[in-house]
């Protein structure tokens, strides 16, 4: 099964904006509660939308600039990207029918 | 995943402070248990940076770190944990099927310990500029208002601590609150009171956010005096209350008008073999310490209830 992975800044690009498939990015930070709420729930839409979406994380602590270009002002911040461009944004913990939802209207 | 349909003596829903103690106390009992969360576990108060009213921590402790601990505690004594949303319980006789996005769970008792959320206002502009400068996470977001100012609204202890927490990064802080006085715990009042960043708009409510892309400004009133100010402010922190999770038990057990579980001393619901714990219940204090000894209550009554011998409480007088 796959896992969402966590990159850094220099890997964005060739990760996010590049990537060939869609890209769900989730924002987080080790200090916030409700990032670590969610990220069972995001390993487990990893493993049942591989090959069809790509999962990513992204610490804001480490990478602030990211974080500031894509407006993030709230975490933990779900945002998928199509073609480098983001398509979708889900803010705060969601159970995991809610994000399928999102996700499969989205796709 | 395989849809599973097995069998416990104990569900139990929620895996804040209610359900672990819960979770430790029927391991130890020696029955089987099961612990359902939709997300990890650690319920609300993992959003607290600090927890200093826990008794046994001389130093504060994080609410992540204590839950953490808590969870290991009842895994150690044999808890077992599911990733799954719960969407409803069906009785039959005195087996309880609970019914979640993971499969069937049968139980001979459950111990409903969901907790509660963040209540929504429902200003103009809540919805549209949450996450653009609307938050419900002063631990989460705080960092992304370095050197701006921002709102606090309410006036219980999650307003004031977030009010706190936010002076390591907010340039001025206003609380927004209704009443002329705080309802928060007086060492909480003290803190706040003597932070030069806090400043405190009272008999006032919310009226308005706007911005453009991202907050920028909010519109209050005065209860009283029916006075509308305007604030510039970047954030808005919404601590106006908290919801129980019981949507999917309004019709199952007697729920209170704010939507909490009714329940007698010993956690029992209006359905035997249905408990509940913690923050979800009515009337709770919302404290750790009062959830944990809810799920212990709640975990007794429960190892009672499956075998057979009610009235645990009633012996004794």
């Amino acid at each position: 099964m796959s896992k969402p992975v966590e990159i850094e800044e220099a890997k964005f690009s060739e990760a996010v904006l590049k990537a060939e498939t869609p890209v769900l990015v989730d924002f987080w930070a080790p200090w916030c509660g409700p990032c670590r709420m969610v990220a069972p729930v995001v390993e487990e839409l990893a493993g049942e939308y591989e090959g069809k979406v790509s999962f990513v994380k992204v610490n804001v602590d480490n990478n602030p600039r990211i974080a500031s270009q894509y407006g993030i002002m709230s975490i933990p911040t779900l945002m998928l990207f199509k073609e480098g461009q983001p398509v979708d944004t889900i803010v705060g913990f969601r159970p995991k029918d809610e994000l399928k939802k999102s996700l499969d209207t989205a796709l | 995943m395989a849809k599973s349909t097995k069998k416990y003596d104990v569900v139990i829903i929620g895996g804040g402070p209610a359900g672990l103690s819960a979770g430790i106390y029927t391991a130890r009992a020696r029955l089987t248990n099961l612990l359902i969360e939709r997300g990890a576990v650690g319920g609300q108060i993992i959003n607290a940076e600090w927890v200093e009213n826990y008794p046994g921590f001389t130093e504060s402790i994080s609410g992540i770190d204590l839950t953490e601990a808590m969870h290991k505690q009842a895994t150690g004594f044999g808890l077992e944990t599911l990733v799954a949303e719960v969407t409803g319980i069906k009785i039959t006789g005195r087996q309880k099927v609970v019914k979640t996005s993971q499969g069937d769970f049968t139980a001979k008792a459950v111990i409903v310990a969901g907790g509660s959320e963040r209540l929504k206002l429902g200003v103009p502009g809540e919805a549209e500029y949450t996450g653009k400068g609307v938050s419900y996470c002063a631990t989460c977001d705080g960092p992304f208002f370095r050197d701006k100012e921002v709102a606090v609204v309410g006036g219980g202890n999650a307003a004031i601590t977030e009010a706190i927490e936010l002076t390591k990064f907010a340039s001025k802080i206003t609380v927004i609150h209704r009443r002329d006085e705080l309802r928060a715990t007086k060492i909480l009042q003290e803190k706040a009171f003597a932070e030069k960043k806090i400043k405190f708009l009272w008999d006032s409510t919310l009226e308005e956010i706007a911005g453009d892309a991202f907050v920028d400004k909010i519109t209050v009133s005065n209860v009283k005096t029916k006075k509308k100010t305007v604030l510039n402010v970047s954030g808005v922190f919404m601590a106006v209350g908290f919801r129980p999770n019981t949507g999917y038990l309004k019709d199952i057990v007697k729920l209170d008008d704010i939507g909490a579980i009714i329940t007698n001393e010993r956690m029992e619901t209006s359905v035997p073999g249905i408990f509940a714990a913690g923050d979800i219940r009515s009337s709770s204090i919302r404290q750790v310490i009062a959830a944990a000894g809810d799920g212990a209550v709640a975990a007794i009554s429960a190892e009672k209830y499956i075998s057979g011998q009610a009235g645990l409480f009633a012996e004794k007088s």
